[in-house]
């Protein structure tokens, strides 16, 4: 049936046409074919024969949310079918390409793991998977992977997930290694002895008697980074980035033409240490929640262009792993569901236009993965003619409160559990195909 | 963002689980010292029980290992009149992988009506009381490095029999605050009953700059903590902590901030030594000074059995 709906002509009209990447922003029409835009305007070609039409009337059409960063368990979690779970939650989040870390059980450290996993999130044929293979063996900071090997496996870069290389001989040879294809490096800036507490060192964990991680943690290993990128000419891409320091850092570094880039999860975006409440396990997250003013430092380097991309930073974590005191509890979050909702809240209090405000979730991390892919031909590229019909069409005034018990994800622990959000998806399209529908009619509006 | 509930109050703003005294208002604190007073009495009667909490079953739920708490709280909760049951988690349950809300519904249905809980991780209890049945009264014994409520009270309570009035005091907390949960429940506790000026004494590995915040002079020398405080209390430095890169040696640190008699005359002539035990000899205090005549450690301890009668008979009261 999939194979049939994938070839299927579709029209969709009545659209607002939101396109980040050019800023369009107009009333009209899209017709797809083969799994592309074929034509995009006030009405549909006269040669273009519509055997589907979707009406979007009262809904924005915008490209399909890029996710830099969300955890789909598998390899792991087969037995669960956690990976189709995952991957229906980030359709129906409106997300239709997901990088995945390779911190998975086994690591993504071989080939065959790769190809295992891009074939089954194929046959799925949810949204699409791009995996990061592991930099070294196991994570284990001590051998570099194949990394030819699994990138021809279909890996679009290289990372740590959270596990830092604490031996810098070997994080530099990583960089040389990866530099000699091009390959981009994803780091998540943390240093292996200072960033080991459960909460943001400050007046807050302090007072909980929680172990802080000093904004040092980041600044210390985002300074040896980028030494080791000037000097390799590595491409780094800093993954989850969580202080104001951190984000001045990256300001110098891209003023000074240095080839790295950065994202931040939802978390950071919106939320402080203050948030933990009563040692609310659901804000236990990696990284920890820091000040106000790094907060407000994040909010402003997303809107700048600093920081490149906004992720949802989406691990499933059990309800037994969640159930234990706060430094115990499996730090992470649900979030797939969310990004949308939580860009439009952020782009609002901002008060950035539409195409501005999904830029971050769509076409800038898209620019991050075409770079990191090294042009692979599947990745995201807008609105345009000819780009995938990769596509996300949502009521951008309906709100919704977020029922953890509604979400399509098998983890139920997010620290936005119960807030009101804006921005409701009612079709997400991959290559052409309806991935996800909302069947709640009488939540559409008028 | 939500306004979160203080857990340890019902609707009425009444103390229905002792989780921290954080947020608690004088008016409860002072309540809890007063009722400790009129049991303190009963610790000298020819029969040391009222039936306060007769038919109640109190479960002393130590996950970290301890003797002198748990044996006062069971001394406490004996005198009011309670089925006290000891159960020493460290070595049990949670050793063959039950969770700890497993043990915690387990014991639920064993009928308990007071968990008193000891845990190495900071928040436990709040976890506990978050899950337990509505009946349920939890107790914080101390948890990992946040708060232990009862020795906050009765330190306070110690004070308050030496000292009268909190208005004018200068007390001194020194040595290893970072990791205690005693000096940031006396800290919130002192604040709460208005001590003008409360120092925190130590080095800078083991006295965070982040305690300003909490209403505290962060002092990194011990003539300055110390010079002219009514009140000192020593906290008790766990051995762990020597020999890494938090503290060179014993030593040392008994050589750079551990009490002596000549540093006791710094402070006010009437000041008073506390410590909430087990005391380190010759690491923290030299033994001329714990037990010399302006040491108050052992009546703290008599005074912690009272006070924790005070506590459990008051949450016993009060329903959620």
């Amino acid at each position: 049936m999939s194979a049939e709906q994938r070839t299927m002509q579709t029209l969709i009209t009545n659209a607002r046409l939101v396109d980040p990447r050019s800023g369009r922003d107009e009333r009209g029409v899209l017709a797809l074919a083969d799994g592309r835009i074929v034509a995009a305007g006030r009405s549909a070609p006269h040669d273009f024969t519509a055997e589907r039409t979707i009406d979007a009337a009262g809904a924005v059409v915008a490209p399909g949310l890029v996710d830099l960063c969300a955890r789909l368990g598998e390899p792991g979690h087969e037995h669960e079918g956690m990976l189709e779970s995952e991957l229906a939650a980030a359709v129906a989040g409106g997300v239709t390409s997901v990088v995945c870390p390779p911190d998975t059980d086994p690591v993504l450290d071989e080939p065959g793991l790769v190809e295992m996993l891009k074939f089954r999130a194929r046959s799925l044929d949810l949204a699409r998977v791009f995996p990061l293979g592991a930099l070294t063996r196991g994570l284990g900071g001590e051998a570099i992977t194949e990394m030819a090997e699994l990138t021809e496996a279909g890996c679009i870069g290289f990372g740590q997930a959270d596990v830092a290389i604490r031996d810098t001989l070997v994080l530099h040879r990583a960089l040389q290694y990866a530099a000699t294809f091009g390959f981009t490096v994803w780091l998540r800036p943390n240093d292996a002895w200072l960033g080991q507490g459960v909460a943001a060192k400050g007046p807050l964990a302090t007072r909980m008697g929680l172990s802080g991680v000093p904004v040092l943690a980041e600044t210390i290993a985002m300074e040896t980074f980028f030494e080791l990128v000037r000097d390799t000419g590595a491409r780094v891409h800093l993954s989850r980035l969580s202080s104001a320091a951190g984000v001045e850092l990256v300001r110098r570094a891209k003023a000074e033409g240095l080839p790295v880039g950065c994202d931040v999860s939802i978390h950071q975006l919106h939320l402080i240490d203050v948030d933990m409440g009563y040692f609310d396990a659901a804000t236990r997250l990696v990284p920890p929640l820091r000040q106000q003013r790094d907060r407000d430092a994040i909010r402003a380097g997303l809107a700048d262009g600093t920081i490149d991309a906004l992720v949802s930073d989406h691990t499933p974590v059990t309800e037994d792993a969640k159930h234990r005191p706060f430094a115990e509890a499996e730090p992470g979050a649900t979030g797939l569901e969310l990004l949308l909702g939580l860009a439009l809240k952020w782009g609002e209090s901002m008060r950035l236009d539409l195409a501005s405000t999904l830029a971050a979730v769509t076409s800038r991390p898209g620019a991050v993965l075409v770079r990191s892919s090294l042009g692979d031909a599947s990745a995201p590229s807008g609105l345009a003619i000819g780009a995938p019909a990769d596509l996300c069409v949502f009521d951008a005034d309906c709100s919704w409160a977020v029922d953890t018990n509604r979400l399509c994800s098998c983890s139920r622990h997010t620290p936005f559990a119960g807030h009101e959000l804006r921005g409701r998806i009612r079709w997400t399209l991959v290559a052409g195909r309806v991935a996800h529908e909302d069947r709640s009619v009488d939540a559409a509006g008028d | 963002m939500f306004v979160r509930r203080n857990p340890q109050l019902n609707r009425n703003d009444e103390l229905i689980h002792l989780l921290s005294i954080e947020g608690l208002p004088a008016s409860i604190v002072h309540h809890i010292l007063d009722t400790a007073g009129t049991f303190l009495s009963v610790n000298d009667r020819e029969v040391k029980k009222v039936p306060l909490l007769r038919g109640k079953s109190v479960f002393n739920l130590f996950f970290e290992n301890s003797t002198r708490t748990r044996t006062t709280f069971e001394i406490a909760a004996k005198r009011l009149s309670a089925d006290v049951i000891n159960l020493d988690i460290a070595r049990s349950s949670t050793a063959k992988g039950e969770s700890l809300l497993d043990t915690i519904a387990n014991l639920s249905a064993m009928h308990a009506d007071m968990f008193v809980v000891r845990h190495s991780e900071s928040g436990a209890p709040y976890l506990i009381a978050r899950h337990c049945a509505p009946h349920v009264h939890v107790v914080n014994a101390g948890d990992g490095g946040h708060s232990h409520p009862t020795q906050g009270l009765l330190d306070m309570y110690t004070i308050r029999h030496y000292k009268r009035d909190f208005h004018e005091l200068t007390v001194a907390i020194v040595g290893d605050i970072v990791h205690s949960r005693v000096a940031r429940s006396d800290i919130h506790a002192l604040t709460t009953l208005g001590v003008p000026e409360i120092r925190a004494v130590g080095p800078k590995t083991l006295v965070p700059g982040d305690l300003k915040e909490m209403g505290v002079r962060v002092c990194h020398d011990m003539a300055e903590g110390i010079r002219g405080a009514d009140v000192i209390i020593m906290l008790r430095l766990q051995n762990e902590r020597m020999g890494g890169a938090m503290l060179p040696s014993a030593g040392e640190f008994f050589k750079t901030f551990g009490l002596t008699a000549e540093k006791l005359a710094l402070a006010r002539p009437d000041a008073i030594v506390m410590h909430p035990g087990p005391i380190n000899r010759g690491v923290e205090i030299d033994s001329s000074v714990a037990d010399g005549k302006q040491s108050v450690i052992l009546p703290q301890v008599t005074f912690g059995i009272a006070v924790r009668m005070a506590v459990m008979s008051i949450i016993a009261g009060n329903s959620a």
